[in-house]
């Protein structure tokens, strides 16, 4: 039997919640069991993406056997009063119905300990401005496939800006077409070119943004 | 028709990109350009006829999403065999003659490989498609911009039902070199694969550049006996005041060309950001393209009847270009 870490690394999610049950029934505590597999296994996934040993289907495997761990784990780590890495509302933009990207992301996002409020696809700024009002996020991730969507982003981002709650949100954006330049002219915090540099940013943003 | 005697004089010269030329006509953002299919022919066949009339000898249709599965992102699934069958005739129309009609299926755009699709709801979509296509008077069906090979098997399988020559082109735009799919394929897997499962010709399409798909072409042609069938991008957008814009232009384009046909290709294209203007540098710059013959008509296949044709009165309305006329 894979233990906690081999499992995620190995993207066997029947594997991952079995050897979590068995480490929680031995008295292994909530917060080890992320500090001492979970991270280090999405580290060493992280890594062999980068040498091209992985690709994106071994990544969404590896997210999902941790997706299945945390859900075990989650109510654990809440009683003992953890809070998530941050909030994350994310979507592709008005325009868009590719979620591939997107869906990526968010299992990668999630499996670094964020909490996600996945908006779907095509999705209509006011709605990632309820998310940021009503639902407290810190984070908003735009993703777009196509050139002709792009220009959403830009919209969403002035919709924040309208709404009076762009300075409580750092705004990440991505997709295929996408480039830092972009990000910039829009006015967005980051840019990211993989769904594993996503979670490294997003953890960046999210620590800028609790000490501003 | 067979492949191998289309490309017998030389190299064929493809077309560009449709949706943007949609767009050009009104498409709006977000819809669906396939379902002009139905609601507006003429444009769609506007579009056509101005690549055959640029120069192109094979031309494509306006089915990339038309599988049942990525049309149900647009809750179009019902539509699946009118689009397909109306997307092959508007081409096959504008062919007439001068061009021979290959049909594009593009993915789904779901993934096998973490379950959010079966194999068999592929394989069934792409027979439905497949099926649809080849009932229109599709010459060949094109598999493209694809990337897990387990879906491009799929695809080919069932699109080889219907017994017309079948393409599948990946795109190579991930890792350190540019030289994998998204799902980590390398040009000589995906070569392999698709040779020893019956393709007919092996493509990359898409991408990130003319320019780039050259050692591509060249990785592909070393690992198949098959034709090589290429469709670049002219390069990746920029943005410039909210709008995207792509910087090669249709001459610096068509100054590839010569190294893309060195390199083996035989089919050559553009894809994202190319028009019809890139095709009329192409034609200029390789005369060769331009010399051919005229095409002999094509006989619409009739694909087993397997997908009978649903299309209710309201449909028809939409403008369903109807039963296709075969040039004489």
């Amino acid at each position: 039997m894979p233990d906690l870490y081999e499992a995620i690394l190995t993207g066997n999610a029947k594997a991952a919640v079995q050897a979590t049950q068995d480490s929680l029934s031995k008295g292994v505590s909530a917060i080890d069991l992320v500090s001492q597999s979970m991270v280090p296994a999405m580290d060493e996934v992280g890594r062999r993406f980068e040498c091209e040993d992985y690709f994106v289907p071994e990544l969404l495997l590896a997210a999902r056997a941790m997706k299945g761990a945390l859900e075990l784990i989650r109510p654990l780590l809440a009683a003992s009063g953890a809070e998530p890495a941050g909030r994350v509302a994310i979507g592709t933009v008005k325009g868009d119905l590719h979620d591939i990207g997107k869906n990526i992301v968010a299992a990668m996002l999630e499996g670094g300990g964020f909490e996600i409020i996945d908006l779907g696809a095509d999705v209509p700024p006011e709605k990632f401005v309820n998310a940021v009002r009503e639902r407290r996020a810190n984070l908003v991730c735009l993703s777009a496939l196509l050139t002709v969507t792009m220009p959403s982003m830009k919209t969403t981002i002035e919709a924040l800006r309208a709404a009076g709650v762009r300075d409580q949100v750092k705004v990440l954006v991505g997709g295929a077409p996408v480039t830092q330049r972009f990000a910039d002219q829009i006015g967005a915090d980051g840019y990211s070119e993989n769904a594993v540099s996503a979670v490294a940013l997003a953890r960046k943003l999210v620590a800028i943004h609790e000490s501003a | 028709m067979n492949l191998r005697e289309l490309i017998d004089a030389g190299p064929i010269l493809t077309d560009g990109a449709w949706g943007t030329e949609l767009q050009r006509r009104g498409l709006p953002l977000g819809s669906c350009p396939d379902q002009w299919n139905l609601l507006h022919p003429d444009k769609v066949a506007e579009v056509a006829q101005s690549y055959v009339e640029a120069g192109s000898r094979v031309i494509l249709t306006n089915t990339f999403r038309g599988n049942r599965i990525a049309l149900s992102g647009y809750s179009l699934e019902h539509d699946t065999f009118q689009i397909n069958r109306a997307g092959a005739a508007i081409s096959r129309q504008a062919a007439g003659k001068s061009a021979r009609v290959f049909a594009s299926l593009g993915p789904t755009g779901k993934m096998l490989s973490i379950g959010q699709v079966t194999p068999e709801q592929v394989t069934l979509a792409f027979e439905e498609q497949a099926a649809s296509l080849a009932e229109g008077g599709a010459d060949a069906l094109l598999i493209e911009t694809m990337s897990d090979l387990e879906e491009a098997s799929l695809a080919l399988a069932a699109a080889r039902n219907t017994g017309l020559p079948v393409i599948v082109s990946f795109t190579f735009d991930t890792g350190r070199n540019k030289d994998r799919t998204m799902t980590g394929v390398t040009p000589e897997q995906a070569a392999h694969r698709m040779t020893e499962e019956g393709a007919d010709a092996i493509g990359a399409n898409c991408g990130i550049g003319i320019a780039e798909y050259v050692p591509i072409c060249r990785r592909l042609r070393a690992a198949t006996h098959l034709p090589i069938w290429i469709k670049a991008n002219a390069g990746l957008p920029e943005m410039e005041d909210g709008t995207p814009v792509y910087r090669t232009t249709a001459e610096q384009f068509a100054q590839h060309l010569p190294d893309l046909i060195e390199a083996g290709a035989k089919f050559v294209g553009g894809c994202c950001g190319t028009s019809p203007d890139f095709i009329r540098a192409a034609a200029a710059r390789l005369p060769a393209f331009s010399r051919g013959v005229d095409f002999q008509p094509t006989e619409p296949t009739r694909a087993a009847g397997r997908f009978p044709d649903t299309a209710s009165p309201g449909t028809r309305r939409a403008g369903g270009p109807g039963p296709t006329k075969v040039t004489p």
